[in-house]
């Protein structure tokens, strides 16, 4: 299965990601009306410092800690891809605190979001990968 | 404000209606142009530390920003321009030297701009490259005079030692240390997969890339930094520099800043030292000391590798080629003032040297007159802009080009021409590690790759236009180009009519 994965060696550390992110799944046209003045949810976190820096977001794990853990049943695998219905989270927190990854996290409204490889937003490719500059994200299939 | 100061050459415009304060243009500037005020959650610049990079503009996700041209000037004065003027004050500030880089930028004539190709009409028929097969290889390197035969007549078979190129254009030397790791990287494996040669430049060979060796031209300069035994069989042919084209004269300095970890390895200096090499080869102050290293490095290499003398365009030229090719080097490549450098003395930049369409000229022409031009091979340089540029050039009695300033816009560069100062936003003109990884040589390759791809599409659609199906049908072939605008001197250094003659 084609995942999302992130090489340090070339992350900046822009964070351009995590705009890109934020910006793709709230089904705006136009970024700067979509984000101007306003916090900002992504679903791709930039970790790291000045000398090392990489993006971190949701493994597609094959035995997923958080469909395991989730209380509400909110939590499924479709395709492979680990996707969280939000109209059945109660936002009890628990996926959070399993994810060895910290690739979930809560929405504006709340409930919890994480990263569905843009297959439920109109990108296509994940958003993430595609306006990276520095091909340090990438979306392919590895053994 | 003091007598020091000197108003911002360039002003950041940013379009707060678009600008989200996402931070990128901050992190992404190593001149710390951009901060994030918390308080107002707006994003503010100090224009004092512009050098128009684009970096940000080119990576802002809302296209807030431009860099304009600053339009506070100074009062009109057609003599003492607000160029002029400012470096005065500059240097009245520091007593120092001016220094620049990249490319000559002043106003001089571009002779390539001022030749017209021809074409094919009616009475000899345009080949479409498309349909029928078009050559653009080119063997760099001595040819022999005539054929020559056995007692049983059979042929002969000596040919001196070649360099094979699937297009008559090659990446010219730019060192490691002047540039960083990832440029190098892109231009060796570009260079591999397009069938050409890259150039080491003077700062030795990184140990990871003798994997390159039969790509890669290995280059012996004034300083003979990283020059061994090993560096000089790696290579597929050896360059002596003796000049290039932005600073023919004098000698280069990197400062010690540049000289970290593999840079100082690379260079076979001490970490931090500056690498300062000199104006002249100690060892060579005329055409017998030059044919002594020409052959010392031959003698390295078995014979197996041909030796390129590179010189800077200057006013003898035509009779230094000459002493170069009876030197015994298998190739000249001559530097035209406009090519780039990492770092010069503005004032020998902007006005040392000559251009690099009459020195290919009078060069071509003096080496035919003395029947030695089938003895070594012609490379030209110094901004060689396009594809037909290069066809010019071949016409004009070239074998093949050098590119570099070409190369470097397609890794990015953005000839905001302040490599000299080590902060490279696009991670080539620097060997700071958080802004080298910013050139990822996977797209730096590919995209050299692409250019080169396209040029040598243009260079089969010129020549298809002209009926010639082959480079080396075009070499020399100065009848195919006409001059406009040019006076009768001019005219006859090219070796050109004027066009409708």
């Amino acid at each position: 299965m084609k995942r999302v994965y992130v090489n340090e060696e070339w992350c900046l550390g822009c964070h351009l990601c995590e705009y890109n992110c934020a910006f793709a799944n709230l089904g705006l046209k136009d970024m700067a009306d979509a984000l101007k003045g306003k916090k900002i949810f992504p679903r791709i976190h930039v970790e790291g410092d000045e000398k090392i820096s990489y993006g971190v977001s949701c493994r597609h794990c094959e035995d997923p800690m958080c469909i395991k853990s989730c209380i509400a049943g909110a939590i499924s695998k479709e395709n492979g891809v680990v996707t969280i219905d939000r109209s059945k989270c109660v936002g009890c927190l628990t996926c959070v605190l399993v994810c060895p990854y910290g690739a979930l996290a809560p929405s504006e409204e709340g409930t919890m979001q994480k990263c569905e490889l843009c297959v439920k937003n109109s990108c296509g490719e994940p958003a993430c990968v595609t306006g990276c500059p520095n091909k340090a994200i990438v979306y392919e299939e590895r053994g | 404000m003091s007598i020091r100061y000197i108003y911002p050459e360039f002003e950041v415009v940013r379009n707060e209606n678009r600008c989200i304060a996402c931070r990128v243009c901050e992190r992404q500037c190593a001149n710390e142009v951009h901060s994030y005020n918390e308080e107002k959650n707006v994003m503010i610049s100090d224009e004092t530390k512009c050098v128009n990079c684009q970096r940000c503009v080119s990576l802002c996700p809302t296209r807030a920003l431009k860099i304009v041209k600053s339009d506070c000037t100074l009062r009109e004065n057609a003599n003492w321009q607000n160029d002029t003027i400012k470096e005065i004050y500059k240097q009245a500030g520091s007593g120092g030297v001016l220094l620049s880089s990249m490319g000559n930028p002043k106003p001089l004539p571009v002779y390539w701009d001022k030749i017209l190709i021809n074409a094919s009409q009616v009475t000899n028929p345009p080949i479409d490259p498309l349909r029928e097969p078009m050559e653009t290889r080119v063997f760099l390197g001595k040819k022999n005079g005539e054929i020559e035969r056995d007692e049983n007549g059979n042929l002969k078979c000596s040919l001196p030692p070649q360099l094979e190129l699937s297009m008559p254009v090659m990446f010219s030397a730019m060192s490691y240390g002047s540039i960083s790791y990832n440029a190098h990287a892109s231009l060796a494996r570009a260079a591999t997969e397009l069938g050409i040669l890259y150039n080491t430049g003077e700062g030795g060979l990184h140990e990871d890339f003798y994997v390159y060796g039969p790509n890669t031209i290995v280059q012996v300069a004034s300083g003979r930094f990283g020059v061994h035994e090993d560096y000089l069989k790696a290579g597929a042919a050896v360059e002596i520099k003796m000049g290039q084209g932005a600073k023919p004269g004098i000698g280069g300095h990197l400062p010690g800043a540049k000289i970290v970890g593999d840079v100082s390895k690379t260079r076979m200096i001490p970490e931090g030292s500056d690498a300062i090499s000199p104006a002249p080869h100690h060892d060579i102050y005329s055409i017998e000391d030059l044919r002594q290293l020409v052959f010392s490095l031959k003698e390295a290499t078995e014979y197996k590798k041909p030796v390129i003398v590179k010189v800077a365009a200057v006013h003898n030229i035509a009779a230094i080629a000459s002493g170069i090719a009876r030197s015994g080097a298998d190739i000249i490549a001559i530097d035209g003032f406009r090519g780039g450098t990492g770092a010069a003395p503005t004032r020998i930049r902007d006005n040392v040297g000559i251009p690099i369409e009459l020195a290919l000229a009078s060069v071509d022409q003096r080496l035919r007159d003395e029947g030695i031009r089938n003895t070594v091979s012609l490379v030209v340089g110094g901004s060689i802009r396009s594809a037909s540029d290069v066809i010019k050039a071949i016409a004009l009695g070239a074998d093949a080009c050098y590119v570099a300033t070409a190369a470097l816009l397609a890794l990015g560069c953005h000839l905001c021409r302040t490599c000299q100062s080590g902060k490279c936003n696009w991670g080539i003109a620097t060997q700071r590690p958080d802004l080298v990884k910013r050139l990822n040589p996977d797209i730096g390759s590919e995209r050299l790759v692409n250019l080169m791809t396209a040029w040598r599409h243009e260079i089969k659609e010129l020549m298809g236009g002209m009926g010639i199906n082959s480079i080396e049908a075009l070499k020399g072939n100065r009848l195919m180009l006409r001059g406009v605008g040019l006076n009768e001197k001019e005219l006859e250094i090219l070796g050109i009519s004027h066009a409708g003659e």
